[in-house]
């Protein structure tokens, strides 16, 4: 497989991008590293075609934004929106991720070592999020599909106002927000969660060990008997 | 001497100019249902605007230009300040964004037909694109909303611009909502939501806050579609100044000034009512934003200002444009074009409780004029070819009578109008919009009495 290199202190980012976004047939199987990132925002986002990119330290912002059918591998940690919108691929960050990681994310696989800040999986439309550490405070916030799997705690208001997204929680959850509730692990939704485990490199660690979490459904009309929850 | 046949004297029945009938219908509505009103629309209430104001023709002291004979162009260029392929429209007079799933998708194709015919631009709304909008649109304007409903980027790429919704007039600061009755199937599946629930949008983006973040955001869509596509901010009109200022600061080519006057599917009256300012008041701060930042129709370094929430005709396009505004987008009076409270339909407005001009429930999705509706057969009402055929006579009539009053003024493009064109009919109007009182020199606070 090819390997290009780009140095972020010698190339702008804009011509990076720009070629990462060249046609499909002649990207496709190639391999790409990007060196000295030094946090810069929006590296390798729009991504449209079967390349492995890896980042070779901290990426800011929108890491890997709107990506697909691309790997990205982020060898450092991930600003605010790492693979924000994501369709298809994998987005692998082997550090933190900042808040709002996976945002909007509609498909493909993010994947983060460590721990994720605030709002991670926020407005989730179907892509599986799988958290190695913890997630901080009002993450999976009006998750409507997809599975986020969180191997450490989760902060206040996890799922709150969810719609049909599954939440898989390992450590404990300071509050659950509002519709969202304990679900019984049915045989579908422990594949899913076995198979996310695998795909991510946790094949060691039992399905059974978590709790899954999902939408009590009370708030999906307007009612006068709701008012409270809003 | 009594007189028996004198009786004292009852007064009329009297209302409540407080109270009055309409308020008392709410407070009883209230009380039955235990839940606050919801409508589609802008703010009903009269409000200072356009009509307030009066162009002065050119006389002695200014020269007219021949109606008819004398060129008065009407194009704009938007776009100019960073992105590779700008945006040249026909006319001033864009289409403001609309969802399908608010709108039928009839009602979306016919907004694109009457906009490609007359050379403007359509926009999108929450939900998405649709393949029948893209494929009508010469020149379609994609949203990017806090829901991100259908957001990919696929779409991203086959837009002509994008515009960066951050809030709009009717509800500067809350949310879009979309009732279960109007989530059918395919509106569910492009939302990625359950078939049938009451849809809550968020009001705010789901990664980032504040303008520092909206500037990250800006670069990532500009990196994403290669620099090529001119980055709308739409923002509803509370604090122009400043929210202009920090649009431009954040890297906006244009920024879309929404007034209260301008519609929304649907949320609560209010909101509609209550929240925001009317668009007369909004334009002049938001042009002086432009100004002092230098970046004011000065050549290639131009942010743009569309302005919208009430415009009507021609006059009310001039007027916008004398106030500052490069363009302007029409909402409401584009679906009155296509056939929305339409008289014909009265019988069926009045089995829906209401009359033809005053239906606003468009939320239920029972719209007899097929327009703000999801149901099957009511939509099929809404011919494409015909109702985009009246918006494009309507927009080309705008179009005129903006050129009218423009000339009279002498002037041979709309964008040399100016507020010194322009005089008010009452002194709120005068303070909105900067200009003197009709009569006078007096601008409260601009001026000495």
């Amino acid at each position: 497989m090819d390997n290009i290199s780009f140095d972020l202190d010698k190339k702008p980012l804009r011509e990076v991008n720009q070629l990462l976004h060249g046609d499909a047939a002649g990207l496709n199987g190639k391999s790409f590293t990007i060196e000295n990132p030094n946090g810069a925002h929006s590296i390798a986002v729009g991504l449209k075609s079967d390349v492995h990119v890896t980042i070779k330290g901290h990426a800011g912002y929108y890491a890997a934004g709107m990506n697909q059918i691309a790997k990205v591998t982020i060898e450092g940690s991930a600003g605010s929106g790492v693979a924000e919108n994501m369709m298809s691929g994998v987005v692998h960050v082997k550090g933190f991720a900042s808040n709002a990681a996976g945002a909007t994310a509609n498909g493909g696989l993010l994947i983060i070592d460590g721990d994720a800040g605030l709002r991670c999986a926020i407005a989730l439309k179907g892509a599986d999020i799988v958290v190695g550490g913890s997630v901080g405070s009002f993450s999976a916030f009006m998750a409507q599909a997809g599975n986020f799997v969180i191997l450490g705690d989760a902060g206040e208001g996890l799922g709150d106002s969810i719609y049909e997204a599954k939440i898989f929680v390992r450590g404990k959850v300071k509050s659950l927000g509002a519709d969202c509730e304990v679900k019984t692990m049915d045989a579908e939704s422990k594949k899913i969660l076995t198979d996310l485990l695998a795909k991510s490199g946790h094949v060691d660690v039992k399905p059974e060990s978590f709790t899954q979490y999902g939408s009590a459904r009370t708030l999906y009309h307007f009612h006068v008997d709701n008012a409270g929850a809003y | 001497m009594s007189d028996n046949s004198y009786k004292t004297p009852q007064t009329t029945a009297r209302y409540s100019a407080t109270f009055d009938e309409y308020t008392m219908s709410e407070i009883r509505r209230a009380a039955a249902t235990g839940i606050y009103d919801i409508r589609g629309g802008g703010a009903k209430r009269k409000l200072p605007h356009f009509d307030d104001l009066l162009f002065l023709g050119a006389s002695v002291s200014r020269y007219p230009l021949e109606g008819y004979r004398e060129k008065c162009g009407t194009d704009v260029v938007l776009g100019t300040r960073y992105a590779k392929k700008p945006i040249y429209l026909k006319t001033v007079i864009t289409i403001a964004g609309m969802s399908f799933g608010a709108l039928s998708g009839p009602a979306k194709e016919a907004l694109g037909r009457g906009a490609t015919a007359v050379g403007t631009s359509t926009t999108t709304g929450d939900g998405g694109m649709t393949p029948e909008e893209r494929g009508q649109s010469k020149t379609l304007v994609y949203q990017y909303l806090p829901s991100r409903y259908g957001m990919n980027p696929d779409d991203l790429r086959k837009a002509d611009a994008i515009e960066v919704v951050i809030g709009q007039g009717a509800k500067p600061g809350g949310g879009g909502m979309l009732l279960g009755q109007k989530i059918s199937a395919r509106v569910a599946k492009m939302r990625c939501l359950p078939e049938g629930i009451d849809q809550r949008s968020s009001c705010r983006h789901p990664d980032w806050t504040g303008p520092d973040d909206l500037e990250i955001k800006i670069n990532e869509i500009r990196e994403i579609t290669d620099w090529e596509k001119p980055i709308y901010v739409k923002i509803g009109a509370t604090r122009p100044y400043f929210d202009v200022a920090l649009a431009v600061k954040a890297g906006a080519d244009v920024v879309v000034l929404d007034g209260m006057q301008g519609g929304t599917a649907a949320t609560q009256e209010v909101f509609i009512e209550h929240v925001g300012l009317p668009i007369l008041a909004a334009i002049r701060p938001a042009v002086k934003a432009l100004q002092d930042l230098g970046v004011y129709r000065n050549g290639k370094d131009s942010v743009q200002l569309i302005v919208s929430g009430g415009i009507r005709n021609g006059a009310d396009v001039a007027k916008a444009i004398a106030l500052g505004a490069d363009a302007v987008a029409i909402g409401t009076a584009a679906l009155i074009a296509l056939g929305d409270n339409d008289p014909h339909l009265e019988a069926e407005y009045n089995k829906l409780g209401t009359t033809a001009g005053a239906y606003d429930d468009w939320h239920e999705g029972k719209d007899p004029a097929g327009i703000t509706t999801q149901d099957p057969e009511l939509m099929q009402r809404v011919d494409p070819v015909k109702a985009g055929h009246r918006l494009a006579n309507y927009i080309a009539v705008m179009t005129m009578e903006a050129q009218v009053v423009a000339r009279a003024c002498g002037k041979s493009h709309l964008h040399n109008l100016e507020p010194e064109d322009l005089v008010a009919l009452t002194i709120e109007a005068s303070a909105m919009a900067q200009v003197p009182l009709a009569g006078t020199s007096w601008i409260p606070g601009v001026t000495q009495f």
